[in-house]
């Protein structure tokens, strides 16, 4: 199936989709890598940041700033698996909806996205060009001090996808099926 | 003993002359803009191959994003993944090379220009503190690797080095009663549990020898060879042909999603192991593996083997 998503995304059609879908998505979107998740946490949030219903975006995009206005130059996914040890707090304080990222994720995430209801996508890595087509705008950065792979970006995306579903709400995982018939063959 | 005053110079690297070759410095730099932008051509060949080898909707729909990708940095002179890596450069200076003491500071000025030009991502990290130098310039970064052989020309292969690229690499000394069954045993895991997070399909490159740091040097020669390279030893050829048939066979395809083919190439070198040990290293590149050579003779005319549009 493919869906065409708005944000807020609300927890009903989280559920609707299942791992193998394709989604589009549109509205806002927030970058996290490593660093800015641990602060995340570590503070409690991001002033002024509502992540309810949110899509999170693994990246560390490159910005480039001309005449004091900034622009997304490259932007693809990063490995979300090595978000896997903040996740599912994450989602859990936050009630994000879409995890966007490259590769799989853990069992952790994996349970707390059925129960708070979010799924995990994979767009395809590496395509940081075409990524950055689809970012209208760069609407405002915090924690610029992490340096500009780690800040966390908001951006507005305009039908961003193709974004595989990977782990859904309800107990699906895509990255983790093919991992294991793939394990049964060596 | 103690070392005559006058002679103690020669124990300390030779820093070059700290002149900034202009030519040297500025084609370059524009090599390193190209390839954050684009492809050896080697790799774009074999991917569109792979790609019309494709029958599931999947995998085909992922190769569309990745060739429309290729297309669309070129185009718009943007670097093709976000990731421009830690910039490094592998010198292969001739003895005779006319200007063989600039070329330290000619890469410096190169990477640091690229950074800018392009623009590169800042990506060098300092290992305590966490803290972004800014710049991509820290110790070892630009990361530049010396040989001098014999010859007049010049010869530098630039890696734009991603970090989740290099994910699966890893380094091994295996007693020699292990051997190859648990160097190949290693690699197939590690390219198993790692690969799917460093953008399929991959090269592999395998380094065999004495000891984990020669090992790991060869690896990653192995990975910055040409796809089609003709191996020096049998055993190299076999061994790589080994690795690439099963490493396909786990179908891992692009992004990890599935698909026909998981490895874009294999390439092993290897060198002697000593009686008592065998050691093994891999080093692994993403689809995106921004690797180029660029040639200068004595006059500096200059050309590249790897990038037919670089003029
Ligand atoms: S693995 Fe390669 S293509 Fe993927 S994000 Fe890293 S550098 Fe880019």
């Amino acid at each position: 199936m493919e869906y065409h998503l708005k944000t807020p995304v609300d927890k009903e059609t989280v559920r609707k989709l299942k791992a193998g879908d394709t989604v589009y998505i549109t509205g806002r979107m927030v970058t996290l890598r490593d660093e800015g998740h641990a602060r995340f946490l570590a503070e409690g949030g991001a002033k002024g940041v509502d992540l309810n219903g949110a899509v999170l975006y693994h990246c560390g995009p490159i910005i480039q700033e001309k005449d004091g206005m900034r622009t997304v130059v490259s932007a693809g996914p990063t490995t979300s698996m090595r978000l896997e040890r903040y996740e599912p707090e994450f989602i859990e304080k936050t009630g994000i909806s879409v995890i966007v990222g490259k590769g799989g994720m853990g069992s952790a995430t994996g349970e707390v996205c059925v129960k708070y209801g979010c799924v995990h996508g994979i767009y395809p890595g590496g395509c940081a060009v075409s990524a950055a087509m689809k970012i209208k705008r760069v609407e405002g950065v915090i924690w610029e001090d992490l340096g500009m792979p780690e800040a966390m970006w908001l951006l507005e995306v305009e039908d961003f996808g193709p974004v595989t579903v990977n782990i859904d709400a309800v107990g699906g995982d895509l990255m983790k099926e093919k991992q294991s018939e793939r394990l049964a063959k060596v | 003993m103690k070392v005559p005053e006058e002679k103690q110079y020669a124990l300390v690297p030779a820093e070059g002359t700290g002149r900034i070759n202009d030519k040297i410095a500025s084609d370059l730099a524009r090599f390193v803009c190209l390839l954050a932008v684009s492809l050896p051509d080697d790799v774009k060949k074999r991917l569109s191959e792979m790609a019309l080898g494709e029958t599931s909707d999947g995998a085909k729909k992922n190769y569309e994003c990745m060739l429309e990708n290729l297309r669309l940095a070129k185009g718009l002179k943007r670097p093709l993944c976000q990731d421009t890596g830690i910039p490094c450069f592998y010198i292969k200076a001739g003895s005779g090379f006319p200007y063989v003491g600039d070329v330290e500071a000619a890469v410096k000025k190169a990477a640091a220009d690229a950074f800018l030009l392009v623009p590169l991502r800042p990506n060098a990290v300092d290992p305590y503190t966490g803290k972004n130098t800014g710049n991509n310039e820290g110790t070892c970064s630009p990361y530049i690797d010396w040989e001098i052989v014999p010859g007049d020309g010049l010869e530098i292969t630039v890696y734009l080095m991603g970090g989740g690229s290099s994910l699966p690499g890893f380094a091994a000394v295996l007693t020699p009663g292990e051997g190859l069954e648990k160097a190949k045993q290693l690699i197939i895991e590690k390219i198993l549990e790692k690969g799917v997070n460093a953008c399929p399909p991959l090269i592999a490159g395998v380094g065999i020898g004495p000891s984990a740091d020669i090992a790991a040097k060869l690896s990653k020669k192995a990975l910055l060879r040409p796809l089609d390279s003709d191996l020096a030893e049998v055993g190299d050829a076999e061994l790589a042909k080994e690795l690439f048939d099963k490493l396909n066979g786990l179908e891992i395809g692009p992004g990890g999603l599935g698909g026909r083919e998981s490895m874009i190439g294999v390439n092993v070198i290897s060198g002697v192991r000593h009686p008592a040990t065998f050691a093994v290293a891999l080093s692994t590149g993403c689809w995106a593996t921004r690797r180029g050579v660029i040639r200068f003779d004595k006059e500096l005319n200059v050309s590249s083997p790897d990038h037919g549009d670089f003029v």
